[in-house]
């Protein structure tokens, strides 16, 4: 058993990255979601919504694109997209607040995510099959990304209490 | 989730197990390091007021303790959970102890979202089969064997 926190083999970086790439795709499939049972029409929240699910679609290439290097499989969004489906009914927002509480969440996770494994990369010595400077380069974009996107939410979020 | 909240969960299920304090070479064993190694953390989650160690007994969880290794053990039980049913990972439990270290209770739930996990979790984790009951997996004696 591993007690530390870090990747020390191509395979635990591979189902990482599967990770990633199934919860970007919670957060496109949530948004998605989200704007199509809006309560009623706003602009803002479906501007912001859509342009969450169009930078969790990025995010997911570009993860797409090192898992090819590694030889291990992607998770095809339908599969996702139809668990989110799925559990929606029980997990929706009932109201606007909610709406935008779970996109933070989602905004959150993701950030923390890359975060961790970021951390995880630098604290190991383990050699990858995919070079590791190109590596954490493609991680820390979407961490910045989700940083900033998670200010944007939070802006939102006050700008309407 | 951290190496701590990997200690808790051993000393946690090893109490299920035993209905006993958990002897520092079980948790130990259990997480293959050194009893050395087991001393220093046990120590340290004593210093956070999370277990209590009597000698010659073994250690205890306190309430708090108990707490962050109810929601240890949750977090593994959904990655495990994930690992088997939406990756269809055959060596999730390996996989998952691997995992652990790197993965965050808030990325757990987030995972959550989408594995229809009962409701009853964490009680449901089968310490003989190292996973969740409600899983449709065989033993690990069993499974090693196929």
């Amino acid at each position: 058993m591993s007690l530390k926190q870090r990747v020390e083999s191509d395979q635990q970086l591979a189902r990482l990255l599967q990770i990633g790439i199934v919860l970007e795709e919670v957060t496109e499939s949530r948004a998605n979601n989200h704007r199509d049972s809006l309560p009623e029409p706003d602009a803002e929240l479906e501007s912001l919504l859509a342009e969450a699910a169009a930078q969790s679609a990025a995010h997911r290439d570009r993860l797409d694109g090192l898992i090819d290097s590694l030889a291990a499989d992607s998770v095809p969004f339908g599969e996702i997209d139809a668990l989110v489906e799925a559990s929606y009914g029980q997990t929706k927002p009932e109201d606007f607040d909610g709406v935008l509480y779970d996109q933070l969440c989602n905004e959150e996770t993701a950030y923390k995510f890359y975060d961790d494994v970021i951390e995880a990369i630098e604290a190991s010595d383990a050699a990858f099959s995919v070079d590791r400077d190109q590596l954490l380069s493609v991680l820390r974009e979407p961490r910045e990304a989700e940083h900033d996107a998670v200010e944007t939410v939070t802006t939102v979020m006050e700008e309407r209490e | 989730m951290n190496t701590a909240a990997q200690y808790l969960k051993a000393i946690y299920i090893i109490q299920q197990q035993d209905n006993s304090p958990a002897a520092t070479g079980r948790v130990a064993e259990r997480l293959d390091v050194s009893p050395a190694s087991a001393n220093e953390m046990i120590g340290k989650l004593e210093a956070r007021g999370l277990a209590e160690h009597e000698k010659y007994k073994g250690v205890s969880l306190t309430d708090d303790g108990i707490i962050e290794a109810r929601d240890a053990l949750q977090t593994y039980c959904i990655i495990e959970r994930f690992l088997h049913n939406v990756l269809d990972v055959e060596e999730f439990r390996g996989e998952a102890q691997a995992l652990e270290p790197v993965i965050d209770g808030t990325v757990a739930e987030r995972l959550d979202t989408i594995i229809d996990r009962r409701a009853k979790c964490p009680d449901c984790f089968d310490p003989e089969l190292d996973a969740c009951s409600c899983l449709d997996v065989e033993p690990v004696e069993e499974a090693a064997a196929d």
